[in-house]
């Protein structure tokens, strides 16, 4: 009976440790190879790979799931593939070198970043139509949008802030300038703080929606590594706001910062020339491509360990996960 | 000799040449460009014009030896009109309009007179691609005056050295770094026998000097070094005159100073050991090359050869980088104001995104632009530098040319 019991609570216990009771799918872009591969969360394996245009760096999925989008950058197309099939259905028309973009939070319209053209252009996708384009600074390529939808950011690279477009008058609203180089934004989920990386900078800012102005810097130190090596890049943060992720580039690690004290409590180390991340729906896994190891790291969110390496493509580099 | 820019006018997103030469006794072409995207600024605020010049006066081109790589006529200047471009679209946001002025002497034109009246005009920045005598007489006339300098064509070491000025700030990399830069990589893959050529100029000697300083700061040696004089074209004799030019040493690694490119192509694959060529030609150290495409510099690459329908050279590079650096001081100090300018550029807090993987910075002893440099073949980039394993203690950038502790540079006043 003592023997039973056991085996039944190692079992709930080994059970409780993966965490997972759904499997989703992890969508990677390797920029390199012109692929998508496709991983399950369940085996953290690779299931397929898919094959798609030139250079696809930004990719995202539907909100309703059906489709899954890639920025083809040297395409200069975004290219529409059915997520079931896998079939390409169409492409958009989407500017040239798109690099990344994102959805409004009802789906539709979808925002991207033409990068040589200092353009973001607005797409409906249901019609199939250019509906704006906004001229923004040099090099644009981080876009985050506000949980309301009303406020989409694009950082431009090179001019080195984050401009504030309203949605609505596709208007620039505001500009808030940032450290060096910044490629990513993101707001948090209760939208309340947006979050801008600087790779060249070596910090991440944090902005405040309402006033547009930068609260708190964040630097990043690590024993033994070079400071100029500390590039962050992409950032995401948990649902919950408790924790807040980093990728840092050559410094080959993600930071982990708290979210109420804003000090950064650890590092993982990852795999080389880490560049985005993707939480897992529940928030209990997050992926990291590492663009240099031509792999993705599995981080396990609440142990905050990094649990396995899976090898994808070369260079992989944009990173998304199925809702279900 | 006349000059040879002709009159452009840059309008919204393009450069429509207009031709139209200006003579006078001192014939001086100026060229002004203000790029206005038609947009409106974002606010109805007075626009803040930050005016910047690029003076250029190249007293030896190379020779006509073929016509595979013809120089432009508008080398230097396109890189500070796509500058110049990049800097508007930010100064959209900021009510600020940068306007980049060209001035290209020929080499018998007074070039402290062309300077004079740059500065006269209510310029403050200028960029300068003269020989070092005649940056040396420029900086010295513009000390009293609210002037700063950025030197993007000479590369004497002497200028970062013992004639340092407090008002010239350094673009490109000394032939001291050059030589360091291609020092680490040869001494990495364990090439540390060189057989030194140089060319019959004094740059050639200066590059030859730096070779030597190179190969004892990091472990080479120089097992031979020969004058090369056999006159100015060797496309023909090349075939009968290296290998014996060439014979009787045991190297790894032939090491040319030919600055102006009148013998260093023609010593590949004639010398009398299989031997591969480093230096001016061959595997060149480079501030900037058309080959470099990683860490956005494709995106750089892409929008100057749209813009220009040729690759962005060094000089191209070296022009860019400096207006640049007067764009982020503007944007940083919210101010078109000279002194909060300058004052942000030799500060601590002043970086410059290079697209060459890490923060630019200035060295606060010599002002020369710390930055990794290029090793590229002609079609292939091989390496960059600094080389891993190379140790310093603030940073491996100054790893390559003459650190603070050896400096013999004192500001004077």
């Amino acid at each position: 009976m003592k023997m039973l019991v056991s085996a039944v609570i190692s079992g709930s216990l080994l059970f409780s440790t993966i965490g997972i009771a759904k499997a989703y799918t992890v969508y990677v872009t390797n920029e390199k190879d012109n692929t998508v591969s496709l991983i399950d969360t369940d085996t953290l394996e690779v299931t397929a790979t898919l094959n798609v245009g030139q250079r696809p760096r930004g990719i995202t999925l539907t909100l309703d799931g059906k489709f899954l989008l890639v920025c083809a950058s040297d395409d200069d197309t975004v290219e529409v593939y059915d997520a079931k099939t896998r079939q390409l259905v169409k492409n958009l028309p989407s500017g040239p070198d798109p690099e990344l973009f994102i959805l409004h939070p009802t789906g539709n319209p979808l925002y991207i970043a033409n990068e040589d053209d200092n353009l973001v252009t607005v797409i409906d996708l249901e019609k199939n139509k250019v509906i704006a384009e906004v001229p923004v600074g040099v090099e644009p390529e981080g876009m985050g949008i506000s949980p309301d939808g009303a406020i989409l950011v694009n950082t431009s690279e090179t001019t080195n802030m984050a401009h504030f477009i309203d949605t609505e008058t596709y208007e620039i609203v505001a500009n808030v300038l940032v450290d060096s180089r910044p490629r990513f934004a993101e707001f948090s989920a209760d939208g309340a703080r947006l979050f801008v990386t600087s790779e060249i900078g070596g910090t991440l800012s944090i902005i405040d929606p309402v006033t547009r102005k930068i609260t708190n810097k964040i630097t990043f130190e690590i024993p033994g590594v070079r400071p100029e090596a500390i590039q962050p890049v992409g950032v995401r943060a948990t649902k919950d706001g408790s924790k807040i992720f980093v990728a840092l580039g050559p410094a080959n690690r993600v930071a982990v910062i708290n979210g109420k004290t804003l000090e950064v409590e650890k590092y993982l180390l990852v795999g080389q020339r880490v560049w985005q991340l993707a939480f897992t729906p529940d928030d209990k896994l997050l992926f990291a491509t590492n663009g240099v190891s031509n792999d993705v790291s599995v981080i396990d969110v609440d142990r905050l360990k990094v649990v396995k390496s899976i090898a994808v493509g070369r260079f992989p580099w944009g990173v998304t996960i199925s809702a279900d | 000799m006349v000059g040879t820019w002709k009159t452009v006018n840059c309008v919204i997103k393009g450069c429509i040449r207009s031709s139209g030469l200006r003579h006078g006794p001192i014939a001086l072409l100026f060229l002004s460009f203000t790029v206005w995207f038609g947009h409106a600024p974002v606010s109805s605020a007075e626009i803040v014009k930050i005016r910047i010049a690029y003076l250029a006066q190249v007293v030896e081109r190379p020779p006509k030896l073929s016509n595979l790589d013809i120089p432009s006529d508008d080398e230097g200047l396109a890189g500070g009109q796509l500058s110049i471009k990049d800097n508007n679209t930010t100064g959209r946001f900021m009510n600020q309009a940068f306007e980049l002025t060209g001035v290209s002497l020929a080499p018998d034109e007074d070039a402290l007179a062309a300077f004079n009246t740059l500065v006269d005009q209510g310029i403050h920045f200028v960029i300068l691609n003269v020989p070092a005598d005649t940056l040396l007489a420029i900086a010295d006339a513009a000390r009293p005056r609210d002037v700063l300098l950025f030197n993007a064509g000479a590369a004497d070491d002497r200028l970062r050295e013992q004639d340092c000025r407090d008002n010239v700030l350094h673009i490109l990399p000394s032939r001291a770094m050059l030589a360091d830069a291609l020092a680490q990589y040869l001494v990495t893959k364990k090439w540390r026998k060189w057989f030194l050529v140089i060319g019959r100029r004094q740059g050639d000697k200066l590059y030859g000097d730096a070779i030597h300083r190179a190969a004892k700061k990091f472990g080479a040696k120089i097992v031979a070094e020969r004058v090369w004089d056999y006159g100015p074209d060797a496309r023909r004799t090349a075939q009968s005159e290296v290998p014996v030019f060439t014979q009787g040493a045991d190297y790894d690694i032939l090491v040319v100073a030919d600055e102006i490119g009148e013998f260093g192509e023609y010593l590949a694959y004639r010398t009398w050991s299989a031997r591969p060529i480093a230096g001016t030609q061959g595997l060149t150290p480079t501030s900037w090359h058309r080959t470099h495409e990683r860490w956005g510099a494709a995106q750089l690459q892409s929008r100057f050869l749209k813009t220009f329908k040729r690759h962005m050279t060094p000089l191209d590079y070296q022009v860019w980088a400096p207006i640049r650096a007067v764009g982020e001081g503007a944007t940083r100090t919210n101010s078109g104001e000279f002194a909060k300018i300058r004052d942000y550029i030799k500060s601590s807090d002043f970086e410059l995104a290079g697209f060459k993987g890490q923060k630019l910075t200035l060295r606060s002893w010599n002002w020369q632009l710390r930055q990794p440099i290029l090793l590229s073949a002609a079609r292939a980039l091989v390496s960059v530098s600094p080389q891993t394993g190379f140790l310093h203690r603030t940073s491996l950038l100054d790893t390559m040319g003459t650190d603070q502790p050896q400096s013999r540079c004192k500001f004077d006043g």
